[in-house]
């Protein structure tokens, strides 16, 4: 046996017996909630309260993570950026989610995570490189341990079992966080990846942000499900519904759910019940499939005011404190918005640099005809005018 | 024999004879053993060891974290593979058969062939996904795919295919060790053919193709199931006067220009034989770039020798559908003989 290989687990591939009753694999029948809509607190015998420097932390990434968010909506207004699905409303999955994980432990996010992908500390404009029109993700997905943020549906949900497992056989205490929504756990990709995940008993957690839509059909026509925490019990992972607006519940839920990956105890589903305030992206329009009064429900459960009420209750925070955070996210939003303004300087040539490790005789041949495309358009003095 | 002797025979040894399926084996064998980050799963690849035998032995000898039989998911076992090759590891995973392998298509050509390119090179996906191919053996429907053309227009792939015990030694110890994603296609119908030869991969690219057979008329153009019937339709058009040049590509992807235009501007003929389909197949690529690069040389137009543009037929019917020595023997009587003005090649 090899020193790297298999010295750390007797069997990647035996089917171990879970030990667990199938009752145990299923949710709670009501959101697991610490913190409710009017930022009390609930007695939860599921899910402990994060320490107070936690939640201040939920807090704190909270403000800035919607401030980036909504300048981000704006830049694209204003043509600055191509797209962005935003995540407002989502802030306390986002963030919650990210915050759980440990430095060690791999985030893979969808496209619309951006704000989960900066609070993991990560230069918001490298992140937005692909939504500004470039080509590439911007961002070294090894230094955060953060994999390129995924278009296609579900797809990153089988990365994340791939990167969880190579983990466990190389003996390295990591475990994988893939984020997904409502949508994508129709795909079969999903189903893979949990029973993939079940079988190896990899360390996953699989956060599905339910925000009510994909696009623009709601859940009522993607699942017959009980809800979708419910899946999990057809492939022997134990799964929680957790209320998503409430930061200190996701925080808690991932945390335990990290620790059991990190233990030996596998994958674990989370559902978290959130709702997505804007339009899928800037090119859709929501009043076509939803009413404004569900909007407005939605927006009296805001995410943010609830740990907010919480912590000023409990004098964790006060005005001043949050006036001066707000200043912080200005200040952020200024910086992001100085940043993206200034034009991404495009190479064509490097559209042909990375396709291969080494260039092809055929990728060479194609870059230096474009150049020379480029060169002869510029000498053209019609073209130039 | 010692060990040694076996390593290194001298000319007065016989060099043993081994199958496709045997080297293809020894080549999983020797990376596994010199390479502790590589992996070989799929399904029925464990105690089985492959419905085709290939990976026989492998996870008695390795163990089951090393070589493993997976849940029944194509997308499932390359999803996996790309999450481990992020992870440091270099996994080879096999597809049952060539049609089997289209629940993995997203995986392949959305992220297998793109990461590197969407991270600007930072993450590389050594990743080898072994696909036995091809008709032959009297397969059912979904077993007998010709696929390669799938895979060689999507940009970030390499696709290999060797036709000869050796290649497929040489050809997959390069693919395990290739930094880029590699489709490597296994013609299963030379599964069991034999050659004596030593298996060694020092010297070998991935990217190259190679002379088989000299001749001077005309360039035989083949690869993977088809090398075979190419080399007898030389040997049949000897006896008949003709001298024809087989060249195996071995890499479809990328393709080497620089051996077959060579061969092309030498015999000024050719055509290309492969079991897929006609239409926007291998060949019609092939075709083109013989145009674009050796119109002035050429004596009569590329034809292809080539699958009916029919779903692959039933046991009972493939031979009509395979290329055979006479249907390649005819379409060398059609590239217009009787028409040759040597003045004309006289500037090659």
């Amino acid at each position: 046996m090899s020193p790297l290989i298999g010295a750390h687990v007797t069997s990647a591939t035996r089917v171990v017996p879970r030990g667990r009753k199938p009752q145990e694999l299923l949710p709670t029948g009501a959101p697991l909630t610490l913190v409710d809509a009017d930022g009390r607190a609930v007695p939860s015998a599921d899910l402990a309260m994060p320490g107070d420097e936690a939640l201040l932390a939920l807090h704190r990434k909270m403000v800035l993570a919607r401030r980036f968010d909504t300048q981000a909506t704006a830049l694209t207004r204003q043509g600055r950026l191509a797209v962005y699905p935003s995540a407002r409303g989502q802030e306390a999955s986002e963030v919650g989610a990210v915050l759980a994980l440990r430095p060690q432990d791999w985030l893979f996010p969808t496209y619309r995570d951006t704000m989960a992908v900066v609070c993991r500390g990560l230069d918001p404009v490298e992140v937005l490189s692909l939504l500004r029109g470039d080509w590439h993700c911007g961002y070294d997905p090894y230094e955060y341990r953060v994999a390129p943020q995924c278009t296609p549906l579900a797809t990153n949900t089988l990365h994340a079992v791939g990167v969880a497992h190579a983990a466990k056989l190389k003996g390295e205490d990591t475990v994988a966080l893939v984020m997904l929504g409502d949508g994508a756990t129709s795909e079969g990709d999903t189903h893979a990846a949990l029973n993939f995940a079940a079988v190896w008993r990899a360390p996953v957690v699989f956060f599905v942000q339910n925000n009510g839509y994909a696009i623009s059909v709601p859940l009522s026509k993607q699942t017959a499900a009980p809800s979708l925490a419910h899946k999990g019990i057809g492939y022997g992972v134990p799964a929680m519904l957790v209320d998503g607006n409430d930061a200190a519940a996701v925080y808690a839920a991932v945390r335990g759910a990290v620790a059991s990956g990190a233990e030996g105890g596998g994958p674990t589903l989370i559902e978290a019940l959130t709702y997505r305030i804007e339009a899928h992206t800037n090119a859709d329009d929501a009043t076509r499939y939803r009413g404004q009064a569900e909007v407005d429900g939605w927006l009296a459960r805001d995410p943010l005011a609830r740990i907010r009420k919480h912590l000023i209750a409990r004098g964790l925070l006060d005005e001043p404190a949050v006036a001066a955070l707000e200043a912080e996210a200005e200040a952020e939003a200024a910086a992001l918005r100085q940043r993206v303004n200034a034009d991404i300087a495009h190479d064509p040539a490097d559209l042909f640099r990375h396709v291969y490790a080494e260039q092809t005789p055929d990728l060479r041949w194609q870059q230096q005809e474009l150049s020379a495309e480029l060169a002869a358009a510029a000498d053209d003095p019609e073209a130039a005018r | 024999m010692t060990a040694i002797a076996e390593r290194s025979p001298g000319p007065l040894m016989t060099t043993p004879e081994v199958t496709m399926a045997t080297a293809l084996n020894q080549a999983l064998a020797d990376a596994l053993t010199e390479d502790e980050t590589v992996l070989v799963f799929g399904e029925d690849v464990g105690p089985l060891g492959g419905v085709f035998r290939v990976t026989d032995g492998l996870a008695a000898r390795f163990g089951d974290t090393r070589v493993f039989d997976t849940p029944l998911a194509e997308s499932g076992i390359v999803g996996t593979a790309i999450g481990m090759a992020m992870n440091g590891l270099r996994p080879v995973v096999e597809m049952q058969f060539d049609a089997f392998a289209y629940p993995a298509f997203e995986q392949i050509t959305s992220h297998l062939a793109k990461l590197r390119n969407r991270t600007r090179g930072r993450v590389a996906l050594p990743v080898v996904i072994r696909i036995p191919y091809g008709g032959g053996i009297g397969g059912v429907e979904h077993h007998c795919d010709s696929s390669e053309a799938y895979y060689a227009h999507t940009p970030g792939l390499r696709v290999v295919t060797p036709a000869t015990p050796g290649d497929a030694y040489a050809l997959l110890r390069q693919a395990i060790e290739c930094p880029d994603p590699v489709i490597f296609l296994e013609p299963k119908r030379r599964y069991w053919s034999k050659q004596a030869t030593v298996l060694d991969h020092v010297g070998t690219t991935l990217d190259r193709a190679i002379v088989r057979r000299p001749g001077s008329d005309v360039t035989l153009i083949a690869y993977g199931g088809t090398l075979g019937t190419a080399l007898e339709a030389a040997d049949a058009a000897e006896e008949e006067g003709r001298s024809l040049e087989v060249i195996d590509l071995r890499s479809l992807s990328p393709f080497d220009d620089e051996t077959v235009t060579a061969s092309v501007r030498r015999t000024g003929r050719a055509i290309v034989v492969h079991e897929a389909s006609r239409f926007c197949g291998y060949g019609a690529e092939v075709a083109a770039r013989l145009s674009e690069q050796c119109f002035h040389y050429l004596e009569a137009p590329v034809l292809r020798v080539a699958g009916f543009d029919i779903p692959y037929p039933p046991p009972h019917l493939e031979e009509y559908h395979l290329p055979s020595v006479d249907r390649i023997l005819d379409a060398v009587d059609r590239l217009q003989w009787q028409e040759t003005r040597p003045a004309v090649k006289a500037g090659g």
